[in-house]
């Protein structure tokens, strides 16, 4: 079980896997994730579902090596196994309870921030199988970072890119662009739904309030168990505690505390920033020596 | 006379040394000690400790066991009622339960049922002991949810009868509470989790880990598509309460369970394992129970100078009396009629303290408990970098809201009879996703009443 049947990079320290998960892939909707350990000491680790395929009984993730467990996770190669893959988790994106008139009459603008691009992948993907063309933003910092281009055309003329150094596309951020869209060229969007870094919700959220267009973002928080056991995945929207896992990880963009959503995020970012320091001595066939 | 002979103590890791590691606290009891604390039990005819035991553990006839030198005998007798002598010998509150009525407890100290029986359960593991053989199969298929001490006895239990049992668990380590919460030095998971585990295995039972039942698979989809002909839901009551006080969503603010299933499930104590874990200098943990007793040790064990804030008295602690002691051994600064009002941070938004108010003990409620009332005034500051949250817990509500015809009561527990039928028809439940937070022991009972229910039940249709 578990087993990583395909990598490919996407971009510099960007891989997608296809994992064998019959289970999940029989389960996964758009906008859930799951948790995966990578070996026995591993800690869980929450991963979007970017695509599923329940008929060949697998899930594709992206994964983005920032830290040490995601590192573990992007050296493992083909045919190399998970410990454990759990999901999906949370709940699925709101829109596929839409009825069909609903659908057809919704404007759809997707803002993919960075790897924001895998878990908006499966919901547009979602919506052209039902008929909709929704419009896609995806922003990166570089042309070698824009994820899944040719993936999101294959399912949907109005693609726009966004650099930051405009490399490739708009240059600017997504926030200018999505402006733009609106204010310049008059285009009209009933649904915002922006994933992403926190840093990029949260300025998609401070637009369209501005712009009075409904925005939903996923929320990427800290989680350990992913069940509604711990609370460590905690956020304010509307003035209420809500648990990212269970409750979300979707929820109204123009509720969501982004602020403490962002300091949350960073707990446990000194220990972390340890590990990685002593996982590269490691690597670096060092002996520890940086003291526990 | 028996009875003259004192209570034979157990010995035990220095406060001083096991308040550094996660070794178990308590060494048990040896053949002789045993032995010697067996011939204390007079053998009463119509025996108060029987009576007290939730599930009636047959004690008075383990306990000659013992004294004749027939620990085999001692197990059997025991393994009639209870499939988990090792664990609830240590964590059962015995001082409320078999302990608490033991007549040699009103004039002097009551056996130590709970240490003999403990003792009965690392033996029979030692030496091997089968209580039970896989059954030969009858056709039918039953589903557990959930691998806690309900699940995993009721699941025992049908696989004895003949029942295909599959245990759907949604972490990766089976066993509940018992691997999730309870902290290694209290119940060691390699030595006594584990085997417990292995030994419902070893009945033919299969346990699927990484399953959420209500995301991954529906109660109808194993009823419907994977022929599962009855459901127990022994999914727990794991949902972590919060105080709803200003700063209670500051760096350094955490839940029992937050910490624990680091520690526990997780291993981040241990640097091998990549789990991190955040302590400081100072703990503060708010409440009063077992779970605020395993928190704050565990805490102090990580090298933090570690209160418990608790806004009753002491009498009034609802935590097993052993743990309230080895907590104060092991140096915890017990901080009674003491309530949190505020969590207190600094400009990047990490604790810096709890502001407490005191608290008296005003008349008595409904329930006879006088209840605490807040004095005017008496608002001070404790210092800390971390709080925990150990407020009790109530059910998940996944699995009820993806089952239709399933129905909770107002505080979300699980509607079930006291045989744990549910209002659904062929899906039963026990345990604390019944009662709400509870005991093992109970749970473990709830999961054997079940298994007969549903035994029951199919033999009935068929
Ligand atoms: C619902 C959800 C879906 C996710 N989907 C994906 C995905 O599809 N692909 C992917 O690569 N990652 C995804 N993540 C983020 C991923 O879980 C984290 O990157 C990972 O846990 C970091 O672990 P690490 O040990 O490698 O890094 P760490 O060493 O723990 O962290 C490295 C740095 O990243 C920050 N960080 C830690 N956790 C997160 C987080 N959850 N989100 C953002 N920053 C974080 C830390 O503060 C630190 O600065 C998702 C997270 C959630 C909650
Ligand atoms: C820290 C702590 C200390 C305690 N100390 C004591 C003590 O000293 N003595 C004592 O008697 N009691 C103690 N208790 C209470 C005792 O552990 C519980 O009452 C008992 O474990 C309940 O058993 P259960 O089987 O009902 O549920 P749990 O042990 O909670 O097991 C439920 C299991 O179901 C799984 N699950 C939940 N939802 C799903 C789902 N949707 N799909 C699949 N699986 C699911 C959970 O992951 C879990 O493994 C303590 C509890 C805690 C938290
Ligand atoms: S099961 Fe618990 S209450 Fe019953 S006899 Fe054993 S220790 Fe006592
Ligand atoms: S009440 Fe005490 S003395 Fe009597 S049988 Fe029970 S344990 Fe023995
Ligand atoms: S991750 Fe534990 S409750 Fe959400």
């Amino acid at each position: 079980m578990f087993q990583i049947l395909k990598k490919t990079q996407l971009a510099p320290a960007i891989y997608l896997m296809e994992v064998e998960a019959p289970r999940v892939a029989h389960a996964a909707q758009p906008g859930q994730f799951l948790i995966v350990i990578v070996d026995e000491k591993g800690e869980r680790i929450p991963l979007t579902i970017c695509d599923y395929d329940a008929g060949k009984g697998t899930v594709t993730i992206v994964i983005q090596a920032i830290g040490a467990s995601t590192m573990r996770i992007a050296a493992l190669e083909e045919g190399d196994r998970f410990a454990d893959f759990v999901g999906p988790l949370g709940h699925p994106s709101e829109f596929i309870h839409y009825s069909p008139e609903k659908l057809a009459s919704t404007k759809f603008l997707f803002v993919a921030g960075g790897l924001g691009a895998a878990p908006v992948y499966p919901q547009v993907k979602w919506l052209a199988e039902h008929g909709v063309r929704s419009d896609v933003i995806i922003g990166a910092k570089n042309e070698s970072l824009v994820l899944l281009e040719d993936e999101f055309r294959a399912l949907t003329p109005n693609v726009h890119i966004a650099t930051d150094d405009g490399s490739k596309g708009y240059k600017g951020l997504v926030t200018n662009l999505l402006k733009e869209l609106v204010a310049v060229q008059g285009r009209r969007f009933d649904l915002v739904v922006a994933i992403g870094p926190m840093i990029m919700m949260k300025f998609v959220a401070l637009t369209t309030k501005e712009l009075d267009i409904p925005t939903i973002v996923s929320l990427n928080t800290l989680m350990v168990d992913g069940t509604g056991m711990c609370g460590a995945c905690r956020v304010t929207v509307g003035g209420k505690t809500r648990f990212a896992c269970v409750e979300g990880p979707e929820f109204d963009a123009h509720q969501v505390d982004f602020d403490e959503a962002m300091r949350r995020q960073g707990m446990y970012r000194t220990i972390e920033e340890r590990k990685r320091a002593i996982e590269a001595e490691r690597a670096a066939g060092h002996k520890c020596n940086i003291g526990l | 006379m028996a009875n003259k002979i004192p209570r034979v103590p157990v010995r035990e890791q220095d406060p001083k040394v096991r308040a550094a590691n996660f070794d178990e606290v308590c060494y048990g009891y040896n053949m002789e000690e045993a032995s010697l604390e067996a011939t204390r039990c007079l053998g009463c005819k119509k025996p108060r400790c029987v009576e007290a035991c939730p599930v009636s553990v047959r004690i008075p006839d383990f306990i000659r066991c013992i004294v004749e030198g027939d620990i085999a005998a001692a197990a059997k007798t025991i393994a009639q009622d209870s499939l988990l002598p090792s664990v609830c010998g240590r964590v059962c509150p015995q001082e409320t339960q078999c302990e608490g009525a033991c007549i040699l407890g009103v004039k002097g100290e009551p056996v130590a049922i709970g240490k003999l029986e403990r003792f009965v359960g690392d033996w029979g593991r030692e030496h091997r002991l089968t209580l039970a053989e896989p059954a030969p199969r009858n056709g039918h298929k039953v589903a557990v949810i959930g691998s806690g001490p309900a699940g995993l006895a009721c699941a025992a239990d049908l696989a004895k009868l003949g029942y295909e049992v599959t245990v759907f668990e949604v972490l990766h380590r089976p066993g509940g509470v018992l691997q999730y919460g309870i902290p290694e030095f209290r119940l060691p998971k390699k030595e006594v989790v584990e085997p417990e585990v292995e030994n419902v295995r070893r009945l033919g039972v299969k346990i699927e880990t990484d399953v959420v039942v209500g995301r991954t698979l529906t109660i109808d989809q194993l009823m419907d598509e994977e022929g599962f002909e009855a459901v127990f839901i022994g999914s727990g009551a794991g949902l972590p309460r919060f105080m709803g006080i200003p700063g209670e969503n500051l760096n350094g603010v955490v839940s029992a369970n937050e910490f624990l299933t680091r520690t526990n499930l997780m291993h981040a104590y241990d640097q091998q394992y990549d789990t991190p874990i955040y302590t400081g200098d100072r703990v503060v943990v708010v409440g009063g129970g077992n779970v605020a007793m395993d928190a704050v040790r565990t805490a102090r064990r990580l090298g933090a100078e570690s209160s418990i804030v608790y806004r009753r008295s002491e009498a009034e602690l609802p935590a097993r009396r052993e743990e309230v002691h080895h907590a104060k051994e092991e140096g915890i600064d017990f901080r009674m009629l003491t309530n949190p009002v505020e969590v207190l941070g600094d400009e990047r938004g990490w604790v810096t303290g709890v502001r407490c108010v005191r608290m008296e003990l005003g008349e008595p409620d409904a329930s006879g408990r006088r209840s605490p009332v807040e004095i005017p005034g008496s608002e001070f500051d404790m210092p800390c970098d971390v709080v925990i949250m150990a407020l009790g817990t109530s059910p998940n509500p996944l699995i009820a809201a993806t089952t239709p015809g399933l129905e909770v009561n107002r505080r979300g527990c699980l509607e079930a009879s006291p045989d744990g039928a549910t209002t659904r028809e062929g899906v039963f439940a026990g345990g604390d996703a019944v009662t709400g937070a509870a005991t093992v022991i109970l749970a473990m009972g709830a999961g054997r009443k079940a298994a007969a229910a549903i035994d029951n039940y199919i033999q009935s249709k068929a």
